[in-house]
């Protein structure tokens, strides 16, 4: 069935990295295909919930900044997660609220002033032909996105819109107590996996105890962190499969918490596995940003993660 | 057969069970792994998200808001309690990859040849004569790591890992061994190339190979690897 869409929105100046993100694509990871979808799932729900948009939708996902987009159209938009310095036109545009564009205004983000990636929701959700089942943009793969090849915007790209949503936006702004304060030091909830107990007591006492620094080298795929060197009795297994948020420890003792765009499988022992809430606070946290780890029980981690999904439906 | 102590079910996080059902790497764990595969995807119906099959596990993915972790793993065990292998496994069809063995898109052949103490024409020959099995994909998708290639051919990675194999290159790494689907960086000796499109997303079931597969790498001159659709462009300049 071929989607009404129009165009929305055309890119004057695309910025380092702004990619079309639904919930991810799911059903292919046996074929080695990565989930993809929202780093920071919790603001990407709630752009989508001011809008009006079921779950899903396809929103944009503007890491750092510098992208500029021009309405082709009036439109409903919402922006919510970090500040990046955003203006319409010239006025300031603070994120957590719904907006509208007027044909031939522009929206421009500078650079991040709180958090890494804003998200940018649309009323009718940015629309194009899903890419095994999702039109979640995933580079790597090249997979996805406005042209399902996989690429980040690009000056010139014109993003398609779904029809409006017959119910209108839900409100003007996400409730105070719902937006993130991403200049805090976030406590990110872990469950520990099988092979917690494979590494040394004192590594133990140290991941849980300490403090972790964002490394440089952090993406889409995974976050590195640096502290104390973590000691496990197990150096390598035979590879399997990797969830979302999987902390592994390769030999240096540096965990890496794996994101959206993992890869399917791996090999180096893991502490466990951060919360997908937890990922996505991850996704906000710029290089030399200090983090901590708490673990959590999987009862209180199932109750947060139903505890916001039954938020949006 | 499963080892004792095994099949454990292991946390994979909220929404994941990792089944660990062997502590080594045979393909006579195929057979036990698909089974749970297909078991998995009747039991679980809407509620089961994705399946990961590799080498000695199996992860699930389930959906939190339908099951709790508790009630993911009661449904794991009662399936691992009557689990029983594939009786279907050993007769799957053997997929061919038409391979084209040359130096100039299998940069590692005369270097793998040496190695072994072997002609190029016997590398190929040695490569060609297994029927492997696809233990697991990953990496990108389809992906296949297939193994075991004869032992005189082991080899390990490449120090330095290439930023750009072409689509199709057939390499080995350790005693694996695989074809690219796509463009990527890579660190396996490369010995040949195959026409077979081993990713298609306008396919149905978009991957030519799936975990359990058989496979045979099939010799075949450039004009054959030409005429299959194979892009014979040497390394440098390959696509």
């Amino acid at each position: 069935m071929r989607q009404e869409t129009v165009t929305g929105l055309s890119v004057e100046r695309a910025g380092p990295l702004a990619l079309l993100q639904d919930a991810g694509r799911f059903g292919v990871r046996r074929l080695g295909v990565t989930q993809g979808g929202p780093a920071d799932v919790h603001a990407w729900a709630w752009a989508n919930h001011l809008v009006g948009n079921a779950w899903g939708a396809g929103a944009l996902e503007v890491t750092f900044g510098g992208l500029a987009l021009k309405a082709a159209r009036d439109l409903s938009l919402a922006l919510c997660g970090a500040d990046l310095g955003a203006t319409l036109d010239d006025d300031p545009l603070a994120p957590w609220r719904g907006f509208r564009m007027r044909a031939g205004q522009v929206l421009r983000f500078a650079q991040p002033t709180s958090g890494l990636r804003a998200y940018l929701a649309v009323a009718g959700g940015f629309r194009a032909d899903p890419v095994l089942g999702s039109l979640s943009c995933v580079v790597r793969e090249g997979l996805g996105g406005h042209d399902g090849q996989g690429r980040p915007l690009a000056e010139g790209d014109r993003l398609a819109v779904g029809p409006g949503a017959k119910k209108g936006p839900r409100g003007k702004a996400v409730p105070v107590e719902e937006r993130p304060d991403y200049d805090a030091v976030p406590r990110l909830a872990l469950l520990p996996g099988a092979q917690v107990a494979e590494f040394e007591g004192a590594s133990l006492h140290a991941a849980f105890g300490q403090a972790w620094t964002v490394d440089d080298r952090a993406d889409r795929m995974g976050v590195r962190l640096l502290g104390p060197r973590l000691r496990c009795r197990l150096t390598s297994l035979i590879s399997e499969g990797l969830g979302l948020g999987a902390v592994q420890v390769p030999p240096d003792g540096q965990p890496i918490a794996l994101l959206n765009d993992r890869q399917t499988i791996g090999g180096y022992p893991r502490l466990g596995a951060l919360t997908p809430l937890a990922c996505a606070r991850l996704a906000q946290c710029p290089p030399g940003r200090e983090v901590r780890l708490a673990a959590v029980s999987a009862e209180r981690a199932l109750a947060e993660y139903r505890r916001f999904r039954a938020k949006f439906g | 057969m499963i080892p004792a102590g095994l099949p454990r079910l292991e946390s994979a996080g909220l929404d994941g069970w990792l089944v660990r059902l062997f502590d080594a790497i045979d393909e006579t764990n195929l057979a036990w792994i698909t089974a749970l595969v297909r078991d998995c995807e009747s039991a679980f119906g809407a509620a089961l998200v994705d399946l990961v099959p590799s080498y000695t596990t199996l992860l699930v993915i389930f959906d939190p808001r339908v099951l709790t972790p508790a009630e993911a793993r009661g449904r794991l065990q009662s399936l691992l309690a009557d689990l029983a292998p594939d009786p279907q496994a050993e007769d799957a069809p053997v997929r061919e990859l038409p391979t084209w063995y040359d130096e100039r898109v299998g940069p590692e052949l005369p270097r793998l040849a040496e190695r072994a103490g072997l002609t190029e024409a016997e590398v190929v020959e040695r490569h060609g004569a297994v029927t492997y099995r696809v233990y697991a994909l990953g990496f990108a998708p389809g992906f296949a790591f297939m193994g075991s290639v004869d032992e005189r051919l082991e080899t390990p990675r490449l120090e330095t890992p290439r930023k750009r194999v072409p689509a199709g290159s057939v390499g080995i790494a350790g005693r694996q061994t695989a074809a690219y689907p796509a463009v990527s960086p890579g660190g396996w000796n490369l010995i040949g190339r195959t026409a077979a499109v081993l990713f298609d997303r306008d396919r149905a079931g978009f991957s030519l190979l799936r975990v359990g597969d058989r496979v045979r790498f099939v010799p075949v001159e450039r004009d054959e690897f030409e005429r299959l659709g194979g892009d014979a462009r040497p390394m440098e300049e390959g696509r």
